[in-house]
């Protein structure tokens, strides 16, 4: 899997409430596609999981009707200094992680 | 003349809305079981037509304070006319200050889409847009 995209401010103030951006370029192939007579295998990232200092915040299941390259946006309430940890993983198993970190100062 | 009439009669037949409605259903029950949804708290947000059915973009909202009190603890999205309703299922915490989630998503053909979201003290909404889908999406 290719590398996941991350946007993220780089710092944010205590309490400050912050949008995440992400995407990770992917097929996302269903299995019931057909290419030339043929049927595309299905290839799909069925899970996303975000950790903050550890901690799962936020977690997701994706299905047929996700698109490809599954992009995200969400909002996140920073009260000290966070490692974002992303993790994404296929059916086969296969992951790719994403980080990113906002500063409070 | 005929034949041509018999094939209208059989298009508005219900047969195949009432499987997919069936999928729907039973998609809907394996994510958040039997209870009612009210059908309120949520702004679900979908253009009324979308040009490329593969890339539709979604933004929902759910009217929640995001305490460890009351929060969304999962939102639930379905196609109702995919050749299979399941799109994602975002399980949240009060750390997601608001309860909105954006992303993007396929239609294979017009359709509803349905979202469900299960709060923390267990009560379930639900809202539906309806999207015209100019070139369907590969699904």
């Amino acid at each position: 899997m290719n590398a996941p995209r991350i946007r993220a401010p780089r710092t944010a103030r205590p309490g400050e409430i912050v949008e995440i951006r992400t995407l990770i370029e992917h097929p996302m192939e269903t299995g019931l596609r057909h290419d030339s007579g043929r049927t595309v295998p299905r290839d799909l990232i069925n899970r996303m999981i975000l950790r903050v200092n550890g901690e799962t915040v936020l977690s997701a299941e994706f299905r047929n009707g996700t698109s490809a390259n599954p992009y995200h946006v969400f909002f996140l309430r920073i009260e000290r200094t966070s490692e974002l940890d992303f993790v994404w993983t296929n059916e086969a198993g296969r992951s790719a992680r994403g980080n990113a970190r906002i500063v409070v100062a | 003349m005929i034949g041509r009439r018999a094939a209208l009669l059989l298009a508005a037949l219900p047969f195949g809305a009432l499987a997919g409605d069936a999928d729907l259903a039973n998609a809907i029950r394996d994510q958040v079981g039997d209870g009612a949804p009210e059908e309120r708290g949520i702004v679900l947000r979908a253009p009324a037509t979308a040009e490329n059915g593969g890339q539709v973009p979604i933004t929902v909202i759910v009217d929640s304070p995001q305490t460890a009190a009351l929060h969304v603890a999962a939102i639930h999205v379905f196609a109702t006319r995919n050749p299979t309703p399941g799109v994602a299922s975002f399980r949240l915490t009060p750390a997601l200050a608001r309860a909105e989630i954006q992303t993007r998503i396929r239609l294979a053909e017009n359709q509803a889409i349905v979202v469900v979201a299960q709060m923390s003290d267990g009560s379930l909404r639900r809202a539906s847009a309806e999207v015209r889908v100019a070139a369907g999406g590969c699904v």
